[in-house]
């Protein structure tokens, strides 16, 4: 037993020597050879995609399940409703999280009555107060009564009980995705656990944790300063595509969207062919995929979801937003570029690593080391997503008596030199070098590891994208750069929001937010 | 595990034909294998003749090294007028120089290689930390001895780091949650106490290079040192490369550090920071902790696994499920190292529910004193605890700061197992022993962040409320420049 550990952990070494050979060779496609021994993929006859990847250092494993749904597919009204369903997976099915799951079913469907009633009534154009009141209070009855069959966060428990670390979920513009880690000796449990609550979720508690998330949009968007802005930068940046969308979603839209509209979102793209889960860790691919076809081969296949048919039409002019705010300055720009699947994406990435990567990078000595106007300067090749086309943003903290003014011409001059001039042999060398260098790095974590393996599977349709981007960077040229450069940097390709400083409102006249 | 494949496979055959739940049996069914035991790794330790303690341990997963280092210092130890030095010397540290390379040299050199040396101090340390591919760990290693032997605090990096420590000033009240722990600091361990302290432009501008370097020889000497280094290496390979990186450095005098003062009585009542430009209220509430080293930390531990840990945990039940009224809620009687931590419970809920959210948390704590965990409660918590405890192992790189930081406080080595064995021993009774010992309602300080209109009840319904000012106080004008401002009209 411990002599075939040994044996599998010195293989696993002997594959990521292979990848440091290739950090000082040209290419890692020997490297990726080696890894795809420890990997194991497969479509289950419904479509839903696993990865499985052995890496037996720890009696432990993780796991990414990644949802092809984020808020680039909501419409106006449901905004903010991907997010909601993500919070709602935590919720139970109709056996966990529940004292009678039949008494509790009718119990529900009277809530959406309820709520429809009410709904309803309160946007008549003529509505009578004592009757949206009365219906009110009918529909919080009906969630009272519901309540009554519910064991609360029990789905949550059972995996806090059996050692679960890290139980989370995200949602992005793209993606929805959830994970976290378990002893190994947990697998089975995982399997259930993990197929149960998309095969046979139940929305229990919606109108509750819809106040959560109000309470989080609260959070994030309206009492943070950069918070704000990016969602007024974002909506100013997309005209048409869903995109402009904020992911946590509009206040108005958490006031009024419904659990039945969360139901038919989860219908439409919570198919198994819109699934991809990565497991990583202490697992053998042998033992694991038969339980993973017992458990999750019980999903029923579903029609693919919808395509979403509206693309940004092209910029034609400079957008600029100023929010006068209590907070300190800050400066943002955004430049339309195509999706990440687009073959210039490694010359992007190429460009954010020259700009702001490390203390060598241009935007660094220039704004942060030599002028001292920037605490921060950064860039990132793709926001707020990056399966469609989206923005390459560049950021910059102004310093105290410093303005937006000064960093934005900071920035700009850094923008126009990516134009005019080719990159150092040295900066170029530099790129490569550490692309390599943190996928090394990425190899070293279960959860950074199902993470990458799941973005990618789900982005690519195929997990080996990750070493395949390095060697792409490889190929990198400087003239390539400065093509690219050219085509982003443009006046009219520009979008830019900042905040800019007032006093804050007297208290008697504090405009509501 | 082979059965399990033979049944499911069978199972499997069915897929077709059966409904699909027919066959999916409750999760209480499910009965998971023993965790297949792994021992705890034990760093190899050396102690350098010069008294640098060397911790080593060996991973040969990837083909890259770590090196991690505490030094016994803080900014605990900092004298209140030059509050920030710490943060300008953990920068200048790394970025200001050696006498053999300049600062942007440094720079150049790691990031050429994907390679990082960062250094940095917090409150009851310093550190330094260093990653690369084992190809380049040689090379990178002497720049880290370098830097911790040689620094030069190059005045124009020294500007630098002000300026990004003065911007943290700015700002520092534009996120309503760092001024919340912020002021809370403040009110528990005392305006004076160097863990509540803050940065101002003042004692910022007073730091000079001549205090950096004077910090550095103080602190900064190998028996001050504890070096941990985790990788693909030989032991024996790596005890000569770190004796001839750090093995001439001589030892510096025997010093005994000031300990920190901070007041030990809380000053229970209503603190209130007005800030409109938000649509919540950040709410803490609470007192003094514990100190790790009390012999009740592990009963406090599986009181507040139930109390606000997990999902499942009181706090997210009842303040964010049951009532929706937050979705950051959180509660602990926290334990430091070496000094108390503070018992707090904190959410953060709109406006119009602040009152209501306060009483939400005054019920917890209530509750907590009046109606301890139950039996279920506490096997829950404990189960959470035990059965998640293979994590603070699973990587190489955890246990070795582990142990530093043991060694660090002076804890024992096996702190960790026997932490595991005291947790098995805790009782119902324990908890609801130490929940009367350590939380008091009757203690409590209560801090809300958030504007003044549109709450539900007056925060004086809460006793007399005590005003907080955050404003921030300038930066005084160089001596020169203000008497040149006092001739202009």
């Amino acid at each position: 037993m411990k002599g075939s550990r040994n044996l599998r952990r010195i293989a696993v070494a002997a594959a990521l020597a292979a990848l440091v050979l290739a950090a000082v060779a040209p290419a890692s496609a020997q490297s990726l050879a080696d890894f795809e021994k420890k990997v194991t993929v497969k479509t289950l006859p419904n479509g839903w995609t696993f990865i499985i990847a052995e890496r037996p250092e720890a009696p432990v494993f993780s796991f990414s399940t990644h949802v092809n749904v984020g808020s680039a597919q909501e419409v106006p009204g449901i905004t903010g409703i991907a997010h909601m369903f993500e919070h709602m997976a935590f919720k139970g099915t109709s056996v966990i999280g529940t004292t009678d799951y039949a008494q509790e079913k009718v119990a529900l469907e009277k809530v959406d009555k309820a709520y429809a009633a009410f709904d309803t009534e309160r946007r008549k154009l003529k509505a009578d107060p004592a009757k949206v009141k009365e219906l009110q209070k009918a529909w919080k009855d009906a969630q009272e009564d519901a309540d009554k069959f519910i064991r609360k966060n029990e789905f949550g428990e059972i995996i806090d009980r059996n050692g679960g670390v890290g139980l989370n979920a995200g949602t992005g513009a793209d993606s929805t995705v959830y994970f976290y880690s378990l002893p190994s000796n947990k697998l089975e449990l995982w399997a259930y656990l993990e197929s149960e609550r998309f095969i046979n979720p139940v929305f229990r508690e919606f109108y509750k944790e819809r106040d959560v998330v109000k309470e989080e949009r609260r959070l994030r968007t309206e009492s943070n300063p950069v918070g704000r802005l990016i969602e007024q930068f974002v909506m100013l940046a997309f005209s048409a595509h869903p995109y402009e969308h904020p992911v946590v979603g509009y206040m108005s839209d958490l006031d009024s969207f419904s659990r039945e509209d969360a139901q038919k979102f989860y219908e439409t793209y919570y198919v198994p062919s819109n699934l991809v889960t990565s497991v990583v860790g202490d697992v053998k691919a042998s033992e694991v995929l038969p339980i993973i076809e017992k458990y999750f081969g019980r999903a029923k296949a579903g029609s693919p979801p919808p395509p979403i048919r509206t693309v940004e039409p092209p910029q034609v002019g400079e957008k600029f937003i100023r929010i006068p705010d209590p907070a300190q300055p800050f400066y943002v720009e955004g430049y339309h570029k195509p999706a990440t699947t687009d073959p210039d994406a490694p010359i992007y990435s190429s460009i954010v690593d020259v700009l702001s990567n490390g203390r060598t990078s241009r935007l660094y000595r220039s704004l942060v080391r030599d002028k001292q106007i920037a605490a921060a300067a950064q860039s990132f090749p793709s926001f707020p997503g990056d399966k469609f086309p989206n923005l390459f943003i560049v950021f910059g903290v102004p310093t105290p008596g410093h303005s937006n003014d000064e960093v934005r011409d900071g920035i700009r001059a850094e923008l126009d030199k990516m134009k005019k001039q080719d990159v150092s042999a040295e900066e170029l060398a530099m790129v490569k070098t550490r692309a390599k260098a943190t996928l090394i790095e990425s190899l070293g974590s279960n959860q950074g590891l199902a993470n990458n393996l799941a973005e990618y599977q789900t982005t690519f349709g195929d997990w080996r994208e990750l070493f395949r981007a390095v060697d792409k960077i490889d190929k990198v040229t400087a003239a390539d750069i400065r093509r690219v450069s050219n085509q982003l940097f443009t006046d009219t390709n520009r979008t830019v929001a900042v905040v800019e400083t007032v006093a804050p409102a007297s208290a008697g006249g504090a405009a509501g937010r | 595990m082979k059965t399990t494949r033979v049944i499911s496979a069978s199972l499997l055959a069915l897929t077709c034909v059966l409904p699909a739940a027919a066959q999916v049996k409750n999760y209480k069914e499910i009965k998971s294998p023993p965790l297949r035991s792994v021992p705890i790794p034990v760093p190899k330790r050396v102690t350098l003749p010069n008294g640098m303690l060397v911790l080593m341990l060996e991973d040969h997963e990837l083909p890259t090294i770590e090196v991690v280092t505490r030094v016994r210092t803080g900014t605990r130890l900092i004298p209140a007028d030059k509050a920030g030095l710490g943060e300008v010397f953990g920068d200048v540290l790394r970025t200001g120089g050696t006498k053999t390379m300049t600062g942007d040299q440094i720079d150049d050199f790691l990031e050429a290689r994907g390679a990082r040396i960062e250094t940095g101090v917090d409150d009851t340390a310093g550190f330094a930390e260093a990653w690369s591919l084992k190809q380049d760990f040689p090379e990178v290693l002497k720049v880290l001895a370098d830097v911790l032997r040689n620094p030069v605090f190059a005045d124009q990096k020294i500007a630098v780091a002000k300026s990004q420590v003065g911007t943290g000033i700015a700002r520092r009240n534009d996120n309503p949650q760092q001024i919340m722990f912020r002021e809370f600091e403040k009110v528990i361990y005392g305006v004076d106490s160097p863990y509540a302290r803050v940065t101002e432009f003042a004692t910022l501008g007073s730091i000079t290079r001549e205090d950096l370097a004077a910090f550095h020889k103080k602190y900064y000497v190998p028996n001050r040192i504890i070096l941990g280094v985790v990788g693909d290496f030989s032991p024996q390979d790596m005890e000569a490369k770190l004796k001839s990186a750090f093995g001439d450095w001589s030892k510096g005098p025997e010093a005994k550090d000031a300990t920190a003062a901070f007041q030990t009585t809380s000053k229970p009542g209503i603190y209130y920071v007005q800030k409109d430009d938000m649509t919540q209220s950040d709410i803490i509430m609470g007192h003094l902790g514990i100190e790790r080293k009390n012999p009740d930390v592990y009963a406090v531990a599986v009181m507040n696994e139930a109390f606000g840990g997990g999902f499942a945990a009181r706090l997210f039940s009842n303040v964010r499920s049951k009532k929706g009224l937050a979705y950051s809620v959180r509660g602990a009687v926290d334990y430091n190292y070496d000094y108390p931590g503070t018992f707090n419970v904190w959410m953060t809920t709109k406006t119009e529910t602040t009152a209501a959210g306060i009483d939400a948390l005054l019920e917890e704590i209530t509750n907590l004193v009046g109606t301890p965990p139950t039996d279920d409660e506490v096997k829950m918590a404990k189960e959470s605890i035990l059965n998640s405890f293979v994590f603070n192992f699973d990587s190489k790189e955890e246990v070795l700061i582990q142990q530093m930081v043991y060694a660090y406080f002076g804890y024992p080595a096996d702190y960790l197992s026997r932490y595991r064995e005291n947790i098995e021993k805790v009782t119902t009774a324990d908890v609801a022993r130490v929940a009367k010992k350590y939380v008091h309602k009757d203690q409590l300080a209560i801090l809300v962040v958030g504007p003044n209109k549109g709450q539900d009840r007056p925060l004086t319904s809460f006793g007399n409320v005590v005003p907080v000012d955050i404003t921030i106080p300038k930066p005084s004008a160089p001596a020169g420049a203000a008497a040149a401002k006092k001739s202009a009209p």
